[in-house]
């Protein structure tokens, strides 16, 4: 995994330079893009990170975590990761707020900090998704998709604690 | 709006345990939390950037538009109407190149476009068996390379960053999965429930 990136870098460069591609003009721009991503998501982390780090120091982290722990353990799902599971299909940068301070709490090489970031890598922000699609497509009546959606959802959280103690 | 509802549920659920405690020191908590947002966003910034820039290398070098080409079979059998509809078809294998390849921003515009497009053919208001396979697709997150995540947890100090891979490509793999074989499931029985 080490040489992974690095080879993937050289080689989609390489390739793109020979096939007369102005390769760093290339990257300069996605950089450009990737600010603009930062962007967007400092004002929601500064909020969540806010709020999450209130949860935790008043107890209520602690409180809500002890209550879903039997639920969870009988899923093996690490209980810890319940409030990322609660905010995923909602929000991409509350997701990504709340896993955030899961890794920092417990290692990004803990069993919760791996099933955080593998749950995050497995599933979508769910209900944005639907209602952009929809939404610019003029669709009004969504049927079937936000079961299916959700059913995908939770499958990806399970899977992700499964394939983490497995892997 | 749901963003909303939760915030105050949490504002009022922090300060309710915290009354109940005592002696935690919310003020301080709140400050600390704003503070640790900025420093993730700052150490994030460079590995977003640094992957925005190979996603837009990917797209100028016509390596995503060959991957696109690669999967259209299959595409085609998945959505059956846009064998038909060359346009359709270079929308969706467009959004789920963009998606595996880690590519967001690029996906969402694509998946939009090929949605739109179904829409005017079939001309209602309602969606289609086949735009909900698509909505699930794109909920479900099919990723090669989950850059964010792997660039969060670099940033947190994990040993390799990417050796989660294995477990994100199955999971991703399973929950598609999962969500398809639901949306079959309810495609029978949705008539019968409305």
């Amino acid at each position: 995994m080490n040489l992974l990136i690095p080879a993937l870098l050289l080689g989609t460069s390489a390739l793109a330079l020979a096939r007369g591609v102005d390769v760093y003009a290339a990257l300069l721009e996605g950089g450009q893009r990737g600010l603009e991503l930062v962007k967007t998501v400092l004002p929601s982390l500064v909020m969540l990170l806010t709020a999450v780090e209130l949860l935790r120091v008043s107890g209520a982290m602690d409180a809500l975590t002890r209550l879903l722990t039997p639920a969870a353990a009988w899923l093996g799902i690490p209980p810890e990761t319940v409030p990322l599971m609660v905010v995923r299909p909602l929000s991409g940068s509350a997701a990504l707020a709340v896993g955030a301070e899961l890794m920092a709490v417990h290692g990004p090489n803990s069993l919760v900090g791996r099933t955080a970031a593998v749950m995050l890598g497995s599933t979508e922000t769910t209900f944005y998704t639907i209602s952009v699609y929809f939404a610019a497509a003029g669709v009004r009546r969504s049927r079937y998709a936000i079961p299916a959606a959700l059913t995908a959802d939770l499958t990806g959280f399970l899977a992700a604690a499964l394939t983490v103690r497995l892997l | 709006m749901a963003m909303s509802v939760i915030w105050v549920c949490m504002l009022a659920l922090a300060l309710f345990c915290g009354l109940l405690r005592g002696d935690a020191d919310l003020g301080r908590a709140a400050l600390a939390g704003a503070g640790k947002a900025v420093e993730l966003s700052l150490s994030l910034a460079g590995s977003l950037c640094l992957w925005s820039g190979f996603g837009c290398l990917l797209e100028r070098s016509g390596l995503q538009k060959r991957l696109a080409r690669l999967l259209s079979p299959l595409l085609g059998r998945l959505y059956p109407s846009a064998r038909r509809d060359p346009e359709t078809m270079g929308a969706l294998s467009g959004n789920v190149t963009a998606n595996l390849l880690g590519l967001g921003s690029a996906a969402t515009p694509l998946g939009v476009a090929a949605v739109r497009r179904m829409q005017a053919r079939a001309g209602t208001e309602e969606a289609s068996d086949e735009m909900c396979r698509l909505v699930v697709m794109n909920t479900a997150s099919i990723q090669l390379l989950p850059t964010t995540v792997a660039a969060l947890r670099g940033t947190l100090g994990a040993d390799s960053p990417f050796d989660i891979l294995p477990a994100v490509w199955l999971s991703s793999l399973i929950s598609v999965t999962a969500g398809l074989g639901a949306a079959a499931l309810l495609r029978r029985v949705w008539g019968k429930l409305e």
